[in-house]
């Protein structure tokens, strides 16, 4: 059903919106391209081509960051299995699912700041983690969680699984809601146990959905892990935990030098990658919304 | 035979449980701990770091709210909120109206535009806006960062809006049309009431995500009476670091409205989380 207007009418509601992501996208993202090839001073600067550039790549703490957001990559498998694991348990309706799910769906709905702040707390020397292994006798597990440089990264790695898992879950829940019953029973006639099920039925009928998750879960890992570095470990011990986002941000200037130049040029390599990532993601939303039609 | 049968069926069934129990133990463990710990004095917190709190101690919530920036910031939050909420609902509105109800030109460019806009690091216009907001003075107002925040949800908002619209029967508008209506009353007397629960997800989703956010509040607001409590209590925890209990009291209050509104409205949620599954 389409209405009858005049030709400029529907410009007229469309102009709020594209009025404000033009300001707000549309211009910041022409002007970074454009402050990282500058010097900028105050509020803009001199020309000096691709120095900015060369300056972020040979920055040992933008190395290390990216180094960091690609580290988080690791994440991405655990977090499809055990999402996989959970929400097909889930699905089997054990008693009292619907109140597994709304708990286990829990963490992903406090402020990552918070939960920073708490894990933080529970990782100390002396926390609640270590108090714990000690009292079970795990002695050798009771490490320095956030302050070696060698385990902070790891730490947040699980600050990070534990917050964003029930998002996994909930994804891959609704898409088996959505699959046909007899799919399952006909597996079952023909003898299939648990794992036969769920390697041979389940996982194949949720190959878009996984891919899905595992595409934005990588563009999370890369753009969107700034409150957890900021709010677990600043960044530390050293840069151990430093990522991209922390870098751009730290370039503004609040703790050191303001350097807009520099910061814009990391913005542009960070955007850069999501780009690539944007476009693989298009391609399967294209495929999600076939299956579902 | 059967018995071998019903065995494997029950020791398969406990497994099951253990481990969904076990997952729920893992993600519910941090806020019951939370929750015990901001109950404790500071001597019976170092005593014991997982014992449960006995006798209750209350204190550490009111020391909490009676920070005088408590207050303040908490304000700031509700008033963001508010505000980038209601502006991008607006906005959306309007334009996924005119997506799925009008033709005109570009409208598939503009379609997929607004799309990948969801998927466009936030940081990345960080460094542009902080310039630009420095030299409008823009920074640590509400209307700069309302606009920046509304701009964030607007893609999603779109998404959404414009694929519920399109599921709703054409017949409707038809009647209201010949009714007269003009397309301003059409969207606001057939459309709008029609659409309550993709909106309600809409206003649910984005006010977590506003309330929720860190890296936007703590760029453009940097005056001190102008900080979200999600900026707040970096703050706070680096002030009263060895007050662990009085810490958690604070974190628990700034967390409360999103689980009290996510216990209320859990349906709302889940259902936005995934049909806008690309927002960060």
């Amino acid at each position: 059903m389409i209405l009858r207007t005049k030709k400029f009418t529907p410009y007229i509601y469309l102009f709020p919106a594209i009025l404000i992501l033009g300001l707000i996208y549309g211009y910041s993202l022409v002007r970074v391209f454009d402050f990282s090839t500058r010097r900028i001073r105050g509020i803009t600067g001199v020309f000096i081509g691709l120095d900015n550039y060369k300056f972020v790549i040979s920055d040992p703490v933008f190395r290390k960051a990216v180094l960091n957001n690609i580290n988080l990559f690791v994440l991405i498998p655990i977090l499809v299995f055990l999402a996989i694991i959970i929400s097909y348990l889930l699905f089997e309706q054990l008693r009292g699912w619907k109140v597994y799910r709304g708990v286990i769906f829990m963490p992903y709905i406090l402020p990552i700041p918070v939960v920073g702040v708490i894990f933080g707390y529970m990782f100390t020397l002396h926390g609640v983690v270590n108090s714990f292994l000690k009292l079970v006798k795990l002695d050798f597990l009771a490490i320095d969680w956030l302050g070696s440089p060698k385990f902070a990264l790891w730490t947040l790695m699980i600050i990070i699984l534990w917050k964003e898992l029930g998002f996994g879950i909930i994804l891959f829940l609704a898409r088996l809601m959505s699959l046909e019953k007899e799919i399952f029973e006909s597996a079952e006639i023909d003898g299939a146990g648990w794992w036969g099920k769920l390697f041979y039925v389940t996982i194949p009928q949720m190959r878009t959905i996984i891919e899905f998750f595992a595409i934005i879960t990588v563009i999370n890992m890369l753009s969107w892990v700034f409150a957890y570095s900021y709010t677990v470990t600043l960044g530390g011990p050293g840069d151990a935990t430093m990522v991209m986002e922390l870098f751009i941000f730290n370039k503004l200037g609040r703790s050191q030098l303001p350097m807009p130049g520099i910061a814009s040029a990391a913005s542009v390599f960070l955007f850069s990658g999501t780009a690539v990532l944007i476009f693989f993601l298009f391609r399967i939303r294209k495929e999600i919304g076939q299956e579902e039609t | 035979m059967q018995n071998t049968k019903l065995l494997n069926y029950n020791y398969g069934n406990f497994f099951k449980y253990l481990l969904i129990i076990l997952a729920s133990l893992v993600c519910i463990y941090p806020l019951f701990w939370l929750i015990t710990v901001s109950l404790k004095t500071q001597a019976q917190y170092l005593a014991s770091k997982f014992s449960l709190p006995w006798p209750l101690y209350f204190q550490n919530f009111i020391s909490a709210v009676d920070n005088e920036k408590f207050f303040l910031w908490f304000m700031n939050s509700g008033i963001l909120t508010v505000g980038s909420v209601a502006l991008c609902t607006i906005i959306s509105l309007l334009a996924a109206y005119a997506i799925v109800f009008m033709s005109f030109r570009g409208k598939q460019i503009i379609m997929n535009s607004i799309i990948s806009l969801m998927a466009v690091p936030i940081v990345v216009m960080i460094v542009p806006l902080y310039i630009l907001f420095v030299r409008i003075h823009l920074m640590s107002t509400y209307p700069g960062v309302i606009l920046i925040y509304s701009a964030v949800c607007i893609p999603f908002s779109i998404y959404l809006l414009t694929s519920f619209f399109k599921s709703l029967p054409g017949e409707l508008l038809e009647a209201a049309i010949i009714d007269g209506c003009s397309n301003l009353k059409v969207l606001s007397k057939v459309i709008i009431p029609l659409s309550g629960p993709p909106v309600l997800t809409l206003i649910i989703v984005n006010a977590l995500w506003v309330w929720n956010d860190l890296l936007i509040a703590l760029v453009f607001l940097p005056r001190t009476d102008m900080r979200t409590l999600m900026v707040g209590l970096t703050v706070f925890k680096s002030k009263f670091n060895l007050d662990v209990p009085l810490t958690m009291a604070g974190l628990l209050i700034v967390s409360l409205p999103m689980i009290i509104i996510y216990i209320i409205f859990q349906r709302y949620f889940i259902r936005g989380l995934i049909s806008g599954a690309l927002k960060g």
